[in-house]
């Protein structure tokens, strides 16, 4: 199964200071450690809400709104993206993962939908769509 | 924590840390049979006490060390006197130390159960079994659900075959550089064989299969990183990667397969694709030799790059079939470069190779020889014995989805020759 790692943001990622060397040693052995084992597809660090940007939708219309966004602990820091056996297993290796912000974290994990797990509900018609779309997503 | 959920954790720890514990152990004992047990001493010994006392902050490193007294204990009993000497110096070398990844003894250790468990005094279907069991961490139950073979027969399998290494005394080590790429043959071809598995086995309601393919896929990345020379290894990857991208598009709705050109290429895995360029990119630059893994790869590549099927570079997949049918000369090979000839240069030169195939007696009843010269045939307008030949590739294949669409298309030959014919 794959799932996603997720790194919430804090304040200090949110105010924008980098990662300390010592940290990011540590991450380049823990990630050396991931692909040794043959569990990262991908994965990234993402800047601060500060230079993102947001959409939102109501009924037709589109607003566009500049970060930074508020609700910093909903916010997120950075990414991967495992292939793993089971949830517990990407449970163990998040568990592994040296403290991202130095003090108190919280990494989330979501196993990725597949195609498969949608049932029925997903006819051959919107199979089709989501075909489409994930091409958009995944193939730009 | 909760008793069940120390037990899922251990589960999970086991599934990381097994086939680490289990090569560095058998460096100890120079035996896997001996090193699989003290691992699963070490697993019984977690069940045991991490209820209590709670889960270690390196599990793993908690293993290695369990595994190695009680290896030191079985090492003590021993009685040959003489051999005693020699495995005191092996201990001296046995620690756990998570030194750093250059010249880490463990990726070593690993690297040789690798070896160990495709060695070529077994059977194929012993190393398939041996590597999953060891390497994979899966049980006997999960290999036997998987091959749809019976557990006691499974078992039976893996006991031999630790018995036979056992008994060849096959030195646990990695071969020598001579040896190297013949040996590395054997570790390839289970890999592949174990992704094969899986992914023909996607059409069935069998849910392990497919984990199958990731598992060889997973075996496949580590071994990449631990012979990151190797340019096959890097090609048997990529290979991997891009046909695993395929998997969605490659079974109908209806449960048909689809061939290559009609798939819906939007349905591939594009995270998959790109990281199976990148491993072919990583094959071409190590500058070693490269075997019928990578050219497979870039055949695959070929068309991983085109978007649409009509903008595939079929010179390019000739040539690569070139390389291939020098490497691995077989008439399958020569069969499907000429499908590539006929999309690069037309139906009569590719009809033209094929006629060389015809009297080769290893395609006696190979339904894609006629398959192919009918579908040549039919592009030039040789309706008739077009239809001949559907009707021939139909009386050879047992699948009966692939008669029946070689009966419709014979049919539609002889329909289409009388109107021509009016």
């Amino acid at each position: 199964m794959r799932v996603m790692v997720l790194i919430k943001a804090n304040e200090r990622s949110e105010a924008g200071e980098m990662p300390t060397q010592e940290l990011l040693e540590q991450m380049t052995a823990y990630n050396e450690e991931l692909v040794k084992a043959g569990v990262i597809l991908g994965g990234g660090g993402l800047h601060p809400s500060s230079r993102g940007v947001r959409v939102e939708f109501a009924g037709s219309e589109r607003k566009v709104i500049d970060g930074p966004f508020a609700e910093t602990k909903e916010l997120l820091a950075g990414y991967w993206v495992w292939q793993v056996r089971s949830m517990d297993e990407a449970v163990e290796w998040t568990k592994r993962i040296p403290n991202p912000m130095n003090e108190h974290s919280v990494v989330e994990i979501r196993p990725v939908f597949e195609v498969e797990d949608f049932g029925d509900a997903l006819t051959p018609e919107l199979r089709e769509k989501d075909a489409q779309l994930r091409a958009q997503v995944e193939g730009s | 924590m909760a008793r069940a959920d120390v037990r899922r954790t251990i589960e999970a720890v086991w599934r990381i840390e097994s086939a680490r514990l289990i090569a560095g152990a058998a460096r100890l004992v120079r035996d896997v049979g001996l090193a699989e047990d003290l691992a699963q001493e070490a697993l019984v010994a977690a069940l045991e006490e991490w209820p209590e006392s709670g889960v270690p902050d390196n599990p793993g490193a908690w293993l290695m060390a369990t595994a190695k007294h009680r290896g030191i204990d079985r090492l003590r009993r021993a009685d040959v006197h003489q051999r005693k000497i020699e495995e005191i110096g092996r201990i001296a070398e046995f620690r756990y130390d998570g030194e750093p990844a250059v010249d880490d003894p463990f990726d070593d250790d690993l690297l040789r159960l690798v070896f160990i468990a495709c060695h070529p005094v077994l059977s194929t279907d012993a190393r398939v079994a041996l590597t999953l069991r060891l390497l994979c961490g899966l049980t006997t139950r999960e290999i036997a659900h998987a091959y749809l073979a019976s557990e006691p027969a499974v078992a039976q399998r893996i006991v031999r075959a630790k018995r036979t290494l056992s008994a060849a005394r096959v030195p646990f080590e990695i071969p020598g550089r001579h040896e190297l790429r013949e040996r590395l043959a054997s570790v390839l071809e289970v890999i592949y064989l174990i992704f094969n598995e899986g992914y023909s086995a996607t059409s069935g309601n069998d849910l392990i299969r497919p984990e199958l393919m990731e598992e060889a896929l997973r075996l496949g990345r580590i071994l990449a990183e631990l012979l990151p020379r190797e340019a096959e290894v890097h090609g048997l990857v990529a290979l991997m990667e891009l046909q695993a991208s395929r998997t969605r598009a490659r079974i109908s709705p209806s449960g048909d397969q689809v061939l290559l050109l009609d798939q819906d290429r939007s349905r591939w895995d594009w995270l998959l694709v790109g990281r199976g360029l990148a491993a072919l990119e990583r094959a071409y630059a190590t500058g070693g030799p490269i075997g019928p893994y990578t050219l497979q790869a870039g055949i695959a590549a070929c068309h991983s790059r085109a978007r649409r099927a009509d903008d595939t570079d079929w010179e390019r997949i000739v040539a690569l079939y070139d390389g291939l049918a020098q490497l691995m000369p077989s008439p399958v090979v020569e069969l499907n470069r000429a499908v590539a000839v006929g999309m690069a240069f037309g139906p009569q030169t590719a009809l033209d190779a094929v006629e060389n195939l015809r009297g080769d007696p290893r395609l006696d009843g190979y339904h894609l020889l006629p398959t192919v010269r009918g579908d040549l045939l039919e592009k030039l307008g040789r309706r008739a014995e077009a239809a001949a030949e559907f009707g021939r590739a139909a009386l050879l294949t047992a699948n009966t989805r692939q008669r029946a669409a070689l009966l419709e298309r014979a049919a539609a030959c002889r329909t289409s020759q009388r109107s021509a014919g009016r």
